[in-house]
């Protein structure tokens, strides 16, 4: 009998999902570790602390939360707060859509629930790369991606949350560059000619000048809409010259 | 604030949350697109992946920072240059951490 782990059916799914989802793990750790500190100090309990990692799951809008509930804004206007700052993952799920074609409804409402920038991120680039090696994304590896990627968050905060008022610094080790080496080095797999080159460009000046002029919540919303729609008046405007 | 409330914020938070994530590939992913919305959706990841980073390297939240204390913006082009060269995510993330975490130890 082979009860080798390396041979079990599900081995190769994970593998790859595992290989991934480590530069998420990275960054989520310490981002979940110092959202667990933040929280456990500004009075909320641990089983909220927790359950806030499980059900919201998006970062920065947890942490933008725990400094409106210590502040005693109200619940109302944390939550709407809430909703403008996630209000950019419907572009990322509406990028993703055409590739999830097959998927039955269930396993999109599993999917879409641990959709974060970091994990389309990653699905972004692999669901293009699967597509033009003509394969169709599987269910099982995406949602291992997912699963994994949301494990590291919720650890992190249990850890922050038994660190309490301890707080660690991640700097030394570079941890907190780690999403932002992610979020570049995705970028560059996204690029595949000099069109996306323009769009990138022109999307990273405009959502950075949105930010410091006070646009903070939409910056990136809106930067990417404007110049995704840049990017097709410019495909379209090249197909013109060269026919 | 008391911790019954704190719950009922969260379980609005999940729910605000996670429409955004779920309408779209509900609705989208059963019905063929017209062709310019394929197009212009190819568009997006790029454009929210710069969107994302450009601001983290390039300010500090308040104001552009070109500066030598900056050390995403130092590290971010070695990471660039990893990440083309080599292909390999895992390569350029440990790399743009490994940059960062030295250049503290030397006391940029």
């Amino acid at each position: 009998m082979d009860l080798s782990l390396r041979n079990h059916p599900n081995y190769a799914y994970f593998r790859e999902a595992w290989g991934q989802a480590l530069p998420i793990v990275f960054g989520y750790l310490p981002i979940g570790f110092a959202f667990g500190v933040l929280a456990i100090k500004a009075g909320i309990s641990a089983a909220n602390t927790l359950a806030m990692s499980l059900l919201v799951y998006a970062g920065s809008a947890q942490l933008i939360a725990v400094g409106l509930i210590s502040a005693g804004v109200s619940p109302w206007a944390t939550i709407l707060t809430t909703f403008v700052v996630n209000l950019r993952h419907l572009l990322m799920s509406a990028a993703l859509s055409p590739y999830l074609r097959g998927w039955p409804r269930s396993l999109l409402a599993l999917f879409a629930f641990e959709l974060t920038d970091e994990s389309f991120a990653v699905h972004s680039t692999r669901f293009a790369r699967l597509q033009s090696q003509q394969e169709s994304p599987k269910p099982a590896t995406a949602l291992t991606i997912n699963l994994i990627s949301q494990l590291a968050w919720v650890l992190g905060t249990l850890l922050g949350i038994v660190a309490g008022d301890l707080i660690q610094d991640v700097r030394p080790f570079g941890l907190d560059y780690a999403l932002i080496a992610m979020f570049a080095a995705l970028l560059v797999f996204q690029v595949k000619d000099h069109v996306y080159i323009i769009v990138a460009g022109f999307a990273g000046l405009a959502s950075t000048a949105l930010l410091l002029t006070g646009v903070s919540q939409w910056n990136v919303m809106i930067a990417a809409v404007v110049a995704a729609t840049l990017g097709v008046a410019l495909e379209s405007w090249i197909k013109r010259q060269s026919s | 604030m008391d911790q019954k409330t704190i719950f009922l914020i969260i379980a609005g938070m999940a729910v605000v949350t996670y429409l955004p994530r779920l309408l779209p590939v509900w609705l989208l992913s059963k019905r063929e697109l017209p062709q310019v919305v394929i197009t212009w959706l190819r568009y997006v990841p790029s454009a929210v992946l710069a969107a994302l980073l450009f601001p983290s390297v390039l300010s500090d939240g308040s104001r552009l920072d070109f500066s030598f204390n900056n050390l995403y913006l130092l590290a971010v082009l070695p990471t660039l240059l990893v990440a083309w060269k080599t292909r390999s995510l895992f390569g350029a993330v440990i790399t743009g951490m490994a940059l960062v975490a030295l250049a503290r130890l030397a006391g940029l």
